[in-house]
């Protein structure tokens, strides 16, 4: 049962949490995430499409969010996929995981298990060979962050 | 201290894309959560893992510390011949493994 001092102490703890970020965490956020994906790819533009990140949308506990990333690609030795970089918008870091294949990975298909903060935008940009980048991002709500208990997200 | 496993099929056709699923025993301490003193747990993750194929690498992952605790990565590769496939883990505090499997390439 919830009482009335115990709710205002949830008020009192839920206050302190959010006292300990900026005011402008969205933009810093947007903006360490911007930043890491440019040290990946430079001046070359990102373009959309051919990378399929599969995650669920709705995640009950971010604290292991399974997730895969398909780019599609023949994988031979002249085209193929060099790297591909998967990003989260909303951790304390944007970096998830970084894996570098070759044309004997047969197929540019990664999965791996990830922590996932906050609601807001995951993001896998792959590398090919011929020096163009693609991206694939997906939208997802957690319910449960994978921070959260130290108020720290 | 350190358990690893790898998942990779004894035997495969020439040529075939196998999947192999690797997995470390971690706890992926992500250095930004704190005691209840306040203080902050210092990083310990996994960085890397590299797999080689009868010495030739064919699969890099750079890991950082939003990959969650006991981390599970698959991949795939061609079965080119028969041999073994290298599997070595390294990270903070000096924290290696190293682990080998046989394949059979029929």
């Amino acid at each position: 049962m919830i009482t009335r001092r115990i709710f205002l102490l949830f008020g009192l703890v839920a206050g302190t949490a959010r006292a300990q970020l900026p005011p402008n965490i969205g933009e810093i956020r947007k903006k360490a995430l911007d930043d890491a994906v440019r040290k990946v790819v430079g001046n070359h533009p990102v373009r959309e499409g051919r990378v399929k990140l599969d995650l669920p949308p709705l995640i009950d506990n971010g604290n292991t969010v399974p997730l895969s990333v398909e780019v599609e690609s023949p994988m031979t030795e002249a085209d193929h996929v060099k790297a591909i970089h998967v990003f989260t918008e909303r951790n304390p870091q944007p970096y998830v995981l970084t894996a570098h294949l070759g044309p004997r990975a047969g197929r540019a298909r990664i999965s791996t298990r990830a922590r996932i903060a906050d609601t807001g935008i995951v993001m896998a940009i792959a590398e090919l060979s011929d020096g163009s980048f693609w991206s694939g991002s997906v939208k997802v709500i957690v319910t449960l962050s994978a921070c959260l208990e130290e108020g720290l997200i | 201290m350190s358990r690893v496993v790898v998942n990779v099929p004894a035997e495969a056709k020439r040529g075939e894309v196998i999947e192999i699923r690797t997995l470390a025993g971690h706890p992926m301490e992500t250095g930004f959560r704190r005691t209840q003193l306040g203080e902050l747990i210092p990083r310990d993750i996994i960085r890397s893992l590299v797999c080689t194929y009868n010495g030739v690498e064919v699969f890099r992952a750079d890991l950082h510390p939003a990959v969650a605790a006991n981390p599970l990565i698959s991949f795939t590769t061609v079965a080119t011949e028969s041999g073994t496939l290298e599997f070595r883990w390294s990270g903070d505090n000096g924290y290696s493994a190293t682990l080998s499997a046989a394949i059979k390439v029929v």
